[in-house]
This record gives C-alpha cells, structure tokens and sequence, in this order.
C-alpha cells in the first residue's frame, strides 16, 4: 500500500502515527482515504475541495502541483509525503 | 556555479598557518579561502541556527559576519544555543554571539545589529553583505528574508526546525526558486508551534545550522553545487535525509517579477502573527509585544476576565464550584499540573472551534461539548496566553463571558505566587 508521511505538526490529529498507510490510485484518494481514518487533519489538508495553498504534498521527490495536482496516479510502493512550513531556529 | 564573492582577500602567514588544512583541499585551496576572507555573511537571529553558524563561520576564515538579534540570554536557550554559556544570562545575545566569535578568531570584522528585522530596516541591513542566512525563529520574518534577498538579488541559506524536524535549502532567485515558490503563503496561526512553544531537539540545531554554514561557504567560494533548486528533509527519528525537489514558480508573486518591483509588506499582517517567539520565561517576564494581541487566533475586541492565582487559590479552598480547564499539551501535563484539572489541549479545541465557526460541526459534535456552559471555567496554561485565546474563543461560540475567566500568568504566576515547589518550564 502507498504511505503518507504525517509531518510533526499534524501528527497530533492523527494519533501520533508518522506514517498512514492508505488506499487509492490516485493523491486525491490517497488523501480522502488518509482523512478518512482522520477526520481531524481533514480542515488542515482542504479548503473545500481544493488543498490548502500551505500544504506541500510531494510524491518521492516531486511537487503534486507540478504533477497532476490531485489528480497524479500513484503505485502501491509510493511515499507521499505532505512537508509542512516551519519556522523555528 | 560561479563564487558568490570574486574578490580575493590578502592572506597573511598566520592566516596561512590557521586556514592550513583548507588550503590543501584540491577544490578548495588559496582561492577559496581568499574568497571568504574577503566575504561578509549576515546572520540573522544568533539563537539555535545562529549558534553553530557562527561558530563555524568565524572558524572558517569568513572575513565579516553581521549578526541581527535583539534578545538577551535566557536560561532556556542554554539547551541548544551553543554560543552562548552560564555567564551570559542577561547578557544582550549578539553581545555574548560576539565575545565567542572574536575568542574563536580575532581577526573578524563583525557588525552588531540590535534591532528587530522590519520593513523598513531590512533592505539597508542586508545590502552590504554577499550571503544572507536565515536563522530566525518565526514566519514573518521569514518571509520577510525572503523578499528581501529577492529584491536585492542575494542567496538566502535557509534552515528551519522543530521538534525532530530539520530543513535546508538556499533560496536564491538569480538562480532558481525563492521561498515562496515553495511556501506561497503561510500556514494559519496557531497550527504549526514554534520551537518556544512546540520544543525542539537541542542538537537539532546543529544538525541544520552546520550544514547551513556549509552552503554558505559553497556559495562564497564556488566549491561544488549548492542546495538551489532542492531542498533536505532531516528527520531526527528515523533516521533520515530525504531530497525533494524546488521548482520556480512562474507565478511567484515575488521572484517571478523584476526585482526593483518587489515591495516588502506588512509580514505580521500577512502571517497573522508576530515576528519573534517570544512567550513569558521561567521567571514569569513578558517579553516584548505577547501580550499585543497581534496573531491571537480569535478577535479580541472586549477584554476577557482574568483572576489571580492568589484569588483563584481562595476560591478553591472556599469550595467553590470552578471547572478549571488546562488547554496545554499533553507532554506539558506531566511537568506538572493543579489538581482537579480537565485537559484540553488548546491545538484541539481551536480546531473544534473553527470547525464550528464554519458550520462544518455542531458544537454538540466537538470536544467542546465537554465544557459546561453552566458552571465558571476558569482556562490555565503555561504563562497565561493560550489559555487567554481559549477564553476568547469560548466567548465567540457564545458561552457566558462573566462565567469565562483566564488564570492570569498561568502556571508560572501560580508558581510563583502559591506553589513555588511546582516546577516550572
């Protein structure tokens, strides 16, 4: 199954799990699936229906938007991983 | 890529006898050091990324290091903020970044800029210097960094952390992606910590600010390909790097137009939250500006109610019937705690709250239906400001506002006034 790599300040809505192993073929499913066992991240990750302009998600080393958005195809042996902004120093 | 800095600074014998182990290097060589000597760095904030920064920086042979802060040494920057020591404490930080920097190696120029980083200031700071670091500790600054080098067309060695969380990379316009391109706007207050309030890792900051002083001295002296266009993902835990990759954004709303049209803007506005970290330190001081109200998440037009620990102690004793709610973090509920406490950690309840306030939930559906809307709640925190904005917010989805009170200091007032054996963070 593909997995999604939960960054620190998100892991509090998803019961301190780093890692979310998730169904579907593409982000977009992968995401619903990963909102769907946490319905807590889903007001982090969204804005309606569209993600968040904060959220990073990237597919082994590529930026989504510069994929197919939501709409990218991904393998079962995929790490997605949302890459949250950060400030401290 | 080219060096950042083409002049050559004069070496001396005794630079020749210190600087001896990179003049062998093949890549690196009399050139190479001949370019940082005549280089100058600023660095901006001298806390966690500042500390090995400057440390190593001054160690490598940079001729001129400016360094940008306005805090003073506090005992909790010790864990990580290696530059300073014990004998600093009170001491203004790029004061005692200084006295180390010139014991470490007299002959660098360094420049002190005591000052927050503004708007106003940050072109004329920046100007002079060839790389710009950014080791600050909060978003608007950042962004701020960012749009500065854009215009002035200077690399930006970006490192950031939090918890176990490090990241790198050197935003540079002229050659690739800036830090919008990649963070176009910033997430909303409250969801992401900062270090004072989420905790950090004391190496950490060694991890990241070491590698950002090696980006630095690639980009000063042209020694192998800087991290332009990528960016390293540490985790701490597992362990792991990971690349990513950084496109430019053709949209960028900053380095995607001519650089003389870039405006520096309002950064505290835009991020709705104040540039610095600052919360009230184990003593109970109020550093400059937390109580401003400036990135509080919700409105706080009226003022809330707020009780001393002295009174809120008496009311206890009296029996009083009192809903006390800690909204602090697990983690920080086993420093130590009041007794009689209910715990809602505030990062749950804002969200419950905003779910609320956009008809996504019934309040009924939410953790903030355990709160009684009968009884007086009294919020507690650390130091009195989270558990404020939980005031305000409960106020907002309507519960009584003469029955809402905040524990004025939080616990560290209670420490002080009450309980001093309670241990105090």
């Amino acid at each position: 199954m593909p997995s999604i790599k939960i960054p620190t300040p998100l892991r509090i809505y998803t019961g301190s799990q780093t890692q979310v192993a998730v169904t579907g073929a593409t982000i977009g499913e992968a995401l619903a699936d990963l909102t769907g066992q946490y319905p807590e991240l889903r007001p982090h990750l969204y804005n309606g229906d569209s993600l968040r302009s904060f959220v990073n998600v990237f597919i082994g080393e590529e930026d989504i938007r510069f994929l197919s958005g939501l709409d990218t195809d991904i393998a079962e042996t995929d790490a997605i991983r949302i890459i949250p902004s950060i400030a401290g120093g | 890529m080219d060096p950042v800095v083409k002049q050559l600074g004069d070496l001396s014998n005794a630079d020749i006898r210190r600087y001896g182990r990179h003049l062998i290097i093949p890549e690196f060589g009399m050139d190479g050091q001949r370019r940082l000597k005549a280089s100058a760095v600023l660095l901006i904030g001298t806390g966690g990324l500042g500390s090995p920064l400057a440390l190593y920086l001054a160690a490598a042979g940079v001729g001129r290091i400016g360094l940008v802060d306005y805090d003073v040494v506090d005992e909790s920057n010790l864990q990580r903020q290696v530059i300073h020591g014990q004998s600093s404490l009170g001491v203004p930080k790029i004061e005692s970044a200084a006295r180390r920097i010139l014991d470490i190696n007299p002959s660098v120029q360094i420049d002190k800029y005591e000052v927050p980083l503004t708007s106003d200031n940050a072109l004329d700071i920046l100007e002079p210097y060839d790389v710009i670091i950014d080791g600050t500790d909060n978003f608007p600054t950042r962004y701020l960094v960012n749009d500065a080098c854009v215009k002035l067309g200077k690399p930006n060695v970006y490192g950031s952390i939090l918890r176990f969380d490090g990241q790198l990379s050197v935003f540079y316009a002229k050659e690739g992606p800036c830090y919008r391109c990649m963070f176009p706007e910033p997430p909303p207050p409250g969801l992401v910590p900062s270090c004072a309030e989420g905790g950090v890792l004391g190496v950490l900051p060694g991890t990241i600010g070491t590698m950002q002083a090696t980006e630095a001295i690639k980009l000063i002296t042209g020694v192998g390909d800087p991290m332009i266009g990528r960016m390293l993902l540490y985790d701490a835990l597992e362990p792991s790097f990971t690349t990513i990759r950084i496109r430019k954004n053709p949209n960028c709303p900053v380095c995607s137009i001519p650089a003389d049209q870039v405006e520096l803007i309002d950064y505290e506005a835009f991020c709705g939250m104040p540039s610095h970290d600052h919360v009230p330190n184990a003593n109970g001081m109020l550093d400059l500006g937390v109580l401003a109200g400036v990135g509080q998440s919700a409105a706080a037009e009226a003022p809330i109610r707020s009780i001393t620990p002295t009174a809120l102690k008496a009311r206890l004793d009296a029996g009083d019937d009192i809903y006390l709610l800690d909204v602090r973090n697990p983690e920080e509920f086993e420093i130590a705690i009041l007794d009689g406490v209910h715990k809602l950690p505030k990062p749950r309840l804002q969200l419950a709250y905003e779910d609320v306030k956009s008809g996504r939930r019934a309040l009924e559906d939410t953790v903030i239906a355990d709160v009684p809307a009968g009884r007086e709640v009294i919020a507690i925190c650390r130091s009195g400001v989270r558990s404020a904005d939980v005031v305000t917010m409960l106020r907002d989805l309507g519960y009584d506002s003469a029955k809402l009170a905040n524990l004025e200091g939080g616990l560290l007032a209670w420490a002080r006034q009450i309980d001093p054996a309670m241990p105090v963070y």
